[in-house]
């Protein structure tokens, strides 16, 4: 077993395992610092400086995310000077950018907004000025706005380090710093593959889910999870449904394997053929062949399968039917529809299309 | 899946997913699995890139992994069993295989020595246009890691020779004593959300839940007793066999649940005609499929997000499905429909929901036995979960494989069943692309996913396109032995030269018309990915 040490983090003292930041000693004590450009599971950089804390002796105030923690060391989360830095932080990305909740798609869960909530700002000291960049509004799957963007790097590290697929990265530097695909292009003409890690990821409205936008507020939406319909990967994902109607999909990471909140295009923005005006609503009959489909009731419906079944089966023996079952459909609809042909109809002329 | 499971006894994937991502080396073969798998993809390239595990690609495509890969084995299509044994005749001719493993937990270790034998490196370069130091560096890199995956998908399974691909690929795992450790195995990784779980519910026609034959007499007893109805001891029709019937009159009436073999199945023109012989074609959809519109019924019903249920993933997770929607006029679930049906037919079927049928499937389903809704309300089980208290399987195979001992099958190279000719010269492989789906039901009326890829492309060598005077984007002709369509070009390096590749996705460019419905005479699976065409400017 490693060695543990002790140390202070707001005057309480604690046996943590060595090599843990600080940000993660106090997170597992119960104690809150606010972050922004961390996220777990991705490279700590230090880039916002949110999480900022007082570090005894240390000459100045520490980024909590980037800093191992150390025998003896004392930590103050709560001081005046810290609060002080972290306003000075949150006025300066609030007054730099365009963020105007009121038409916002991340009201309500945007990360900075609660910060400026958490700190009681209200309003910036500082003049807004946002850069007044054109939005990014190449495609029907992914909006970006980089006037809400405060340079965090999730999306970047989502991309690059969850994903692997980099694409983003940032652009110049300073104040004219930018995220975005190589050489400023827009995500349609990029190498993206819109799995969307990145707008999963971004605390702001700077990527948002474009078709979720003006389709409901997220208190508005009810959550529920469930398994991705396409490959056998069996991603975990929450739907976010509205009026019966998916608003959006996202993953989840607290729903651990197998896709620990990760997503691909056709789960996340491939679901809206369960909304679409072609889905059959009622059933249809073709009474002689030369004839149309013409709607029916279930029963007749029921009815006219059952008496040709039937006949189909006193005629010729139950091995001149078959059935094939789905691998879209469920377990519980596979066990009932090999059961219906085994037991029902007493054949085992049943297959399903998974050979292909 | 025929394969694997007279290989090991048991067919499923033998590993789960996220032991890929710390394993020594992955071997992936015959999946283009950042596109078909996308978050298996990913994770992948994560242990490639941030656990330093090794890659090794054995693919005549060029796909997206290659970048990620120390070593490309790029293979004439059809030629994998070739390659697998010329990568066993590396390893056994020096000495680099898992002699204690083989000797205690194996047989057929001999036969397959002699067998191997002639694919020296310099033979098998001649099959499969792989160079002959590259398969020995391949090799000797497979045998050395501690831990080795090896990962495949439809481009190992859809050949005539797809069950000795599978048995290919199990020899040399089990050679260097990979199968039943943590981080190996090896792992079909199926196309479809619950193709191993319609497997695992006997939607087969030899076997009844978790792989008890219909032919046992035990088993039918069981099921006799469990169902309250006489049951036939003679395995059923294949899905190709059925089809066929179908077309000669031996088969009268068809039931479809959710498939569209009208996209999906090769030689599509003879599908059709197959299908229309029927007295009664019974078709169970979400929407009005190609298939549906040549049915006599036709039943509506709901999507995956208008019911509850189970789905079993890849790696024989059992996962919740949940109700999120309302279905749109008068669909009922897929199993209420068949309830309703087996009333009608005098076999009353009634259950009051998904969670009293799982209860049933439980009672009869040993792997499954240990699983309830409420144990998977939070996370999904891994079968074999026999009890309510065990924890689920992660990895298969563990000390003892399910038949006991595991079988090498020593295999010859045989060609695929059409190879390119004069009249014929390219080879055509078909398969999916990121953005969509199966038969694009679901996914070309998705609004994102169509926008990024709103048609089939013809996917052509650079070097191909300059002699046939083809650009970028223009239309091609495409003509196999059985039919003809129109798709625009996409001029790739993906594609090697002499070979094109489609995808199967799109009703308006029906890639099945040209496939060529020749049968793996084990598995029944159709040789999707190799038949002859020739290409032209439209
Ligand atoms: S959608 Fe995915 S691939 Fe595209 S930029 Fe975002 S994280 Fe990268
Ligand atoms: S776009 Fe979002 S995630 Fe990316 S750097 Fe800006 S605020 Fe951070
Ligand atoms: S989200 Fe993508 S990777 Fe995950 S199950 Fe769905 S299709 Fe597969």
């Amino acid at each position: 077993m490693e060695k543990k040490i002790t140390l202070t983090i707001d005057g309480r003292e604690i046996l943590a395992k060595p090599g843990q930041t600080i940000l993660e000693c106090a997170t597992s004590m119960g104690i809150f610092i606010p972050t922004l450009c961390h996220y777990e599971n991705t490279t700590n950089v230090g880039a916002c400086r949110v999480c900022v804390v007082e570090v005894e002796k240390a000459r100045s105030l520490v980024a909590s995310c980037c800093m191992p923690i150390s025998p003896g060391m004392v930590v103050r989360t709560n001081t005046p000077a810290v609060r002080a830095a972290q306003k000075m932080i949150v006025e300066l990305l609030w007054s730099s950018g365009d963020h105007n909740c009121l038409t916002c798609e991340q009201n309500g869960q945007c990360e900075l907004q609660n910060l400026v909530y958490w700190l009681k700002i209200d309003k910036p000291r500082f003049n807004i000025e946002p850069p007044g960049f054109a939005p990014d509004d190449s495609n029907t799957m992914i909006h970006r706005d980089l006037n809400k963007c405060v340079l965090c790097g999730r999306c970047i590290r989502a991309c690059n380090e969850i994903q692997v697929n980099e694409v983003l990265d940032f652009s110049m530097r300073g104040s004219h710093a930018k995220v975005g695909p190589a050489f400023d292009e827009n995500y349609i003409n990029s190498s993206c593959v819109f799995c969307g890690e990145c707008l999963q990821v971004c605390p702001t409205g700077a990527i948002t889910y474009k078709q979720a936008k003006f389709a409901g507020r997220p208190w508005e939406l009810n959550k529920v999870r469930t398994t991705c319909t396409y490959c056998g990967v069996g991603c975990q994902m929450d739907l976010f449904i509205k009026d019966n109607q998916i608003v959006k999909v996202m993953g989840n990471r607290d729903y651990g394997p197998p896709n620990e909140g990760s997503l691909c295009v056709k789960g996340r923005f491939g679901m809206d053929f369960i909304s679409h005006p072609d889905r059959l609503k009622k059933p249809l009959i073709r009474r002689n062949k030369n004839e149309e489909l013409q709607e029916a009731t279930w029963d007749e419906a029921y009815t006219f399968i059952a008496d040709k079944l039937s006949a189909v089966k006193k005629a010729y023996g139950p091995d001149c039917i078959a059935g094939l079952a789905s691998a879209r459909c469920t377990n519980e609809e596979n066990y009932l529809f090999q059961k219906f042909l085994r037991a029902a109809i007493g054949t085992n002329n049943v297959d399903h299309c998974a050979r292909l | 899946m025929a394969g694997l499971a007279a290989t090991f006894g048991s067919g499923a994937m033998t590993n789960s997913i996220d032991e890929l991502e710390y394993t020594d080396l992955i071997l992936a073969t015959g999946t283009n699995t950042t596109e078909n798998h996308p978050v298996i993809g990913m994770k992948i390239k994560r242990a490639v890139k941030q656990q330093g595990t090794k890659l090794i690609v054995i693919d005549p495509r060029e796909i997206d992994l290659v970048k990620y890969a120390e070593i490309w084995l790029r293979q004439k299509p059809g030629t994998d069993v070739a390659v697998f044994n010329g990568l066993m005749n590396v390893i056994i001719s020096e000495g680099l295989y898992a002699k204690k493993y083989v000797e205690e937990r194996t047989e057929g270790f001999d036969a397959l020595k002699t067998t191997v034998e002639k694919y020296t490196p310099e033979y098998v370069e001649k099959i499969s246009g792989v160079p002959a130091e590259d398969l020995q560096k391949a090799a000797r890199m497979y045998a050395k890691a501690n831990r080795a995956s090896i990962i495949y998908a439809m481009g190992i399974t859809q050949h005539i020779s797809g069950t000795d691909n599978v048995k290919s690929t199990a020899n040399l795992s089990m050679l260097c004593g990979n199968v039943g450790i943590e981080g190996g195995g090896v792992n079909p990784l199926r196309g479809q959300n619950n193709v191993q779980g319609a497997c695992d519910m006997g939607a087969l026609p030899n076997v009844y839940p978790a792989y008890q034959q219909v032919s046992n007499e035990d088993s039918r007893k069981k099921f006799e007793t469990a169902w309250g109805a006489t049951l036939s001891s003679k395995p059923g029709m294949t899905l190709m066999e059925i089809m066929a019937a179908s077309g000669s009159g031996a088969i009268k009436a068809l039931y479809i649940m959710g498939e569209n073999p009208m996209l999906s199945d090769p030689d599509l023109h003879h599908v059709k005609k197959e299908l229309q012989n029927l007295d009664l074609l019974i078709v169970q959809d979400i929407f009005l499929t190609e298939t549906a519109q040549i049915a006599d019924v036709v039943l509506p019903v709901t999507g995956f997000a208008e019911k509850d249920g189970t789905f079993t993933n890849t790696e024989r997770r059992v996962q919740r499905v949940r109700k999120a929607l309302e279905p749109p006029g008068e669909a009922k679930t897929d199993w209420e429909v068949i309830c309703g049906l087996a009333g009608k037919m005098g076999y009353p079927m009634q259950y009051s929901s998904a969670q009293q049928i799982f209860e049933e499937i439980t009672s009869v389903t040993p792997s499954y036995a240990g699983i309830t809704y409420r144990r998977i309300e939070k996370e999904g089980l891994q079968w074999p979960c026999p009890t309510h208290e065990h924890k689920g399987t992660k990895f298969l195979h563990k000390d003892r494989f399910s038949r006991g001992l595991g079988l090498f099958t020593a295999i010859e190279f045989m060609p695929p069943n059409e190879l390119p000719d004069k009249e014929y010269p390219f080879l055509l492989s078909t398969g999916r692309v990121l953005y969509h789906y199966h038969t694009g039901t679901m996914t070309t009326r998705a609004q994102g996913p169509s926008e990024r890829c709103p048609e089939s492309l013809v996917e052509i060598n650079p070097a191909d396109a300059e002699k046939l005077g083809i650009s970028d984007g223009q239309l091609v002709k495409v003509t196999s032995r059985r039919g003809t369509l129109e798709a625009k070009s996409r001029i790739t390096t993906k594609s090697a030269p002499g070979s094109i590749f489609m995808n199967f996705h799109f009703t308006q460019a029906p890639v099945n018309i040209l496939t060529n419905p020749a049968l793996d005479p084990t598995g029944k699976i159709p040789e999707y990915k190799v038949c002859a065409v020739k290409l032209e400017a439209a």
